[in-house]
């Protein structure tokens, strides 16, 4: 070609050069920025919001100002009681399966694929599962079944747990030093012994860490408890009745037209928030300083 | 007091690879028996065959027999049994992490059951003195983590950790090999000592290594026996051309 | 004599046992107690048998969850199943006072998923949209031309992003997005693009796909972003270096180098951001305007099949009701599941098998 094409072409190449760069910087930007309007306005309204009286009472009737969501954040703890009895033994279980017993094998491969699939299933999916096995029947053999109850809610928040605990417990396992089972082995400590008290718990970190994540998600989930836990306007801890959850008063006080309670769902939102960003921040900051001190 | 080992057309596989053939071997008790040849030969293998390491592989496979002592241990008891008797220290150190010194030297009888606390002091003193780290640790047992350590402290733990548990057998598989030479002559040192109270078999690549620590010394090549006699003679005067072309440096 | 390389001062002196070795006659020598306790231990097979079946049976639970969501969802949407069969998916019923497409009609007990199935695609594919251009900007910039300290709090920011929980996400949507869409970009909207029939406003409340759209976009992005950053980051630098090396643009190598390895696994990331698209209930729910209706204006209200389970379900009017909504919940878990297993694959394909990571 020419020199003069040539000169043209280099010139288009740095000009596309910098026109992507630009683009790239406007992307981060256009994400960053209302990112950051979101936090800061959640803060806001949240803190604005926030009082002592929102975390020991319950809420008003319509109409009376103040009130809280002590009622709520109970409910939550409870069914995230049960969601985690349910979901670490049998998440970690899983994971312990993937990781020393079935390594390399078909069934692991099928089990830890749909694990990462079950992963992506919509929660509303699992709520209305539960609902039709526990909450519909009404002569069923399952305890709590009949009607809304915690134990329905919590059920299927433990559900939501499994895979999500499973595989990383299974990541976790995986980066346990193979000469470190050796040495266990070769003291002739028995398999199940080894596993537990040797491998897991040198990736105990890790796991707990794992265990920590799928709590901060479930926590904040509302579209399982919608026809399950169903929510409760008063004070309930027990497993039988419905019980309020934090994520689904806000989600009942945010559609509703009152200002009052406008101004709870802030600052429950600020509340969750806050929660999660602390397990999100612990995480990271075992994750980084090394899961597995010094079995290198 | 250690015990002899006897193999018998011991035969091994990894999956179709035929890593060991026909060995046959009297390992005597109370000595250091070396065995020495070039990278993957098979030695290493071969010393997993004794305390059924080998078979922790799932494409592994074992024919023959190996008797330690008066036991068979392929028919005569299972694998965690015979670990138990038959202690290994492997090629780089491997303490626990997430244990004290103290746990990590104690862990064999720990994680088996024992809980006799008096006892368990003794053995840990004990173990600690039998592989010449007591005196560097005796403070810092139960706060230090066995990882923190140096790399032929660590070692030296590793053997501690196997001796806690009186086997009658010690097998090192290329123990110093990732070690600086003072820790390595510090464990040479070691093995000089256990030997009459253990049956010690040393897999090295190091020939000086063998000559300095063991009484009889093993050949192998390409998964074959060659030679075993006494290591003088092996290094003095071999009977086979080809174990006097590994010690001259031909090949290796 | 061949040439020694070991002095003879080294040897060790050969020891008066027989060469035969010892068979194992201990020398007068009590075994010591540790010793004696070791050897009365048995070999543990029962605990180790047990302790397998166990994690079997847990890792198996997967399996069972899936097993039991579908026998769940198929056992109460038989009953709506058996009166519409296929036709639940497509079938327009009409009003017979207006004589206007009608699609779900709870009083009557006429059911069709069409307009959910419809709101469902307009979102989430409106959502790709806005969201696929920005996540992959954002994904380059931060693998190829961040300055390093800049790069760890940003995707720390992406992290959180992606850990606000659905409800406030929708919260804020009806609070702060609702308004914005209604006063400051649907009038505009409509006065220039109007011409489209994309964008006629009606009825002008702000909420509508469109406003389903936008946060869903929200949503996915840090998703998209992270997964299209991981399988970036994985691209050999040689294969960068190779292609500045022949004079390439920074531009020019991310194309070639980065993009073209990558891109298996980017489409991978668009299509789990789908996934998760699809399946978003609680901020769709809150602005979509849960109007089961088909519009082609992009600002008219509309449902998605998430949005309407979430909406109805805890107060249907009857069997036929629950059922249908039931039916909706088992199409989307089966739509949900083939989306993510072929995402799944594509990462899969691109990681060899390797554990992938849970996001």
């Amino acid at each position: 070609m020419s020199v003069e094409t040539f000169k043209f072409k280099s010139r288009m190449r740095a000009v596309t050069d910098n026109a992507v760069t630009l683009l790239a910087i406007l992307a981060t930007v256009i994400v960053v920025a209302p990112l950051i309007a979101i936090f800061a306005y959640l803060l806001y309204k949240g803190a604005s919001s926030l009082n002592l009286a929102f975390f020991t009472q319950i809420p008003k009737p319509v109409g009376e100002s103040g009130g809280g969501m002590a009622n709520a954040i109970v409910g939550s703890g409870v069914l995230l009681a049960i969601a985690s009895a349910i979901g670490v033994p049998i998440g970690i279980g899983g994971g312990i399966f993937l990781a020393e017993f079935g390594r390399g094998t078909k069934l692991a491969n099928a089990v830890r694929f749909t694990a990462d699939v079950l992963n992506g299933v919509p929660s509303i999916v699992m709520g209305m599962a539960i609902y039709v096995l526990i909450v519909k029947p009404q002569n069923s053999i399952i305890p709590f079944s009949g009607h809304f109850s915690a134990f329905s809610g919590g059920v299927a928040l433990g559900i939501m747990m499994i895979p999500t605990v499973c595989r990383t417990t299974e990541e976790m396992l995986l980066m346990v030093p193979h000469a470190v089972r050796e040495a266990a082995l070769g003291l002739g400590v028995p398999n199940w012994r080894s596993v537990l008290s040797i491998t897991v718990k040198t990736a105990s970190p890790g796991i707990i860490t794992g265990c920590m994540l799928a709590f901060a998600r479930v926590a904040g989930e509302t579209a399982p408890l919608i026809f399950t836990a169903l929510g409760n306007a008063f004070w309930s801890a027990s497993l039988n009745t419905p019980i309020a959850a934090l994520p689904l008063q806000i989600y009942v006080y945010a559609l509703s037209p009152y200002d009052d309670w406008h101004r709870l769902a802030w600052a429950g939102s600020l509340v969750l928030i806050v929660l999660i960003v602390l397990a999100v921040s612990l995480v990271r900051y075992v994750t980084s300083r090394g899961v597995l001190k010094g079995a290198s | 007091m250690g015990v002899g080992i006897e193999v018998t057309n011991l035969n091994a596989w990894y999956g179709t690879n035929h890593t060991l053939q026909d060995i046959n071997l009297n390992i005597p008790a109370n000595h250091a028996t070396a065995l020495i040849g070039p990278s993957g030969c098979g030695k290493s293998t071969f010393v997993r065959c004794l305390n059924r390491m080998h078979e922790t592989n799932p494409i592994a496979r074992v024919t023959g027999s190996v008797r330690i002592g008066d036991l068979d241990i392929y028919e005569g008891a299972k694998p965690v049994q015979i670990r138990r008797r038959v202690g290994m220290v492997f090629q780089r150190p491997n303490p626990f992490p997430t244990m004290s010194i103290y746990d990590n030297v104690a862990s064999g009888l720990k994680l088996n059951g024992y809980s006799n606390k008096r006892v368990l002091d003794e053995i840990v003193e004990k173990s600690l003195k039998n592989s010449a780290l007591w005196e560097e640790v005796k403070d810092d047992l139960k706060k230090k983590s066995g990882a923190s350590l140096s790399g032929g402290q660590q070692q030296r733990l590793c053997i501690a950790r196997a001796l806690a548990v009186d086997p009658e057998v010690l097998l090192m598989d290329e123990p110093a090999s990732a070690l600086d030479p003072v820790s390595t002559s510090k464990i040479e040192d070691l093995i000089f000592q256990l030997k009459s109270q253990y049956t010690i078999v040393i897999v090295t690549h190091n020939m000086q290594q063998a000559a300095r620590v063991a009484e009889k010394t093993g050949f192998f090549l390409n998964g074959r026996l060659v030679e075993f006699d006494s290591t003088h003679k092996i290094f003095t005067n071999p009977s086979d051309k080809r174990t006097e072309d590994y010690i001259t440096g031909r090949f290796g | 004599m061949p040439e020694i390389r070991i002095s003879q001062s080294q040897f060790q002196p050969e020891s008066t046992t027989p060469e035969g070795g010892d068979r194992g006659r201990p020398v007068a020598h009590e075994p010591s107690e540790v010793r004696k306790y070791l050897l009365s231990r048995g070999n543990s097979a029962l605990a180790d048998r047990v302790f397998h079946v166990l994690m079997v049976v847990c890792g198996l639970s997967i399996f069972g969850i899936v097993l039991l969501i579908v026998y769940a969802l198929m056992l109460g949407s038989a009953l709506s199943w058996h009166k519409f069969g296929f036709g639940f998916f497509y079938k327009v019923f009409s009003d017979p006072v207006t004589n206007l497409p009608l699609f779900w009609d709870p009083v009557n007990a006429r059911f069709s998923a069409l307009p959910f199935v419809y709101g469902t695609l307009v979102s989430s594919f409106l959502a790709l949209l806005i969201a696929v251009p920005l996540a992959l900007g954002l994904a380059t910039f931060l693998t190829e031309m961040c300055p390093g300290a800049l790069r760890g709090p940003l995707a720390f920011l992406t992290e959180l992003l992606a850990a606000i929980p659905s409800v406030i996400y929708g919260f804020w949507a009806v609070t702060v997005l609702v308004p914005l869409l209604r006063v400051h970009v649907n009038p505009p909207l409509t006065r220039w693009l109007g011409w489209t029939g994309l964008f006629n406003n009606d009825n002008p409340t702000g909420l509508g796909y469109l406003a389903g759209g936008v946060i869903l976009s929200i949503m996915i992005l840090p998703i998209i972003s992270s997964l299209s950053r991981e399988v970036m980051s994985t691209v050999p630098h040689s294969q960068r270096e190779a292609v500045l090396a022949l004079g390439a643009t920074r531009w020019e190598m991310i194309r070639m180098a980065v993009l073209r390895n990558a891109r298996i696994g980017i489409v991978g990331a668009i299509i789990l951001g789908l996934g998760r698209a699809l399946g978003e209930t609680m901020a769709v729910a809150m602005v979509i305007g849960n109007t089961p209706e088909i519009h082609r204006s992009l600002l008219s209200n509309g449902s998605t099949m998430a949005a309407v389970i979430a909406n109805e379900y805890a107060e249907a009017v009857s069997d036929m009701h629950y059922s249908a909504l039931t039916e909706i919940g088992l199409a989307l878990f089966i739509v949900t599941i083939l989306v993510n297993a072929l995402a799944q694959l594509l990462m899969w394909v691109v990681t060899r098998g390797t554990p992938s990571q849970t996001r």
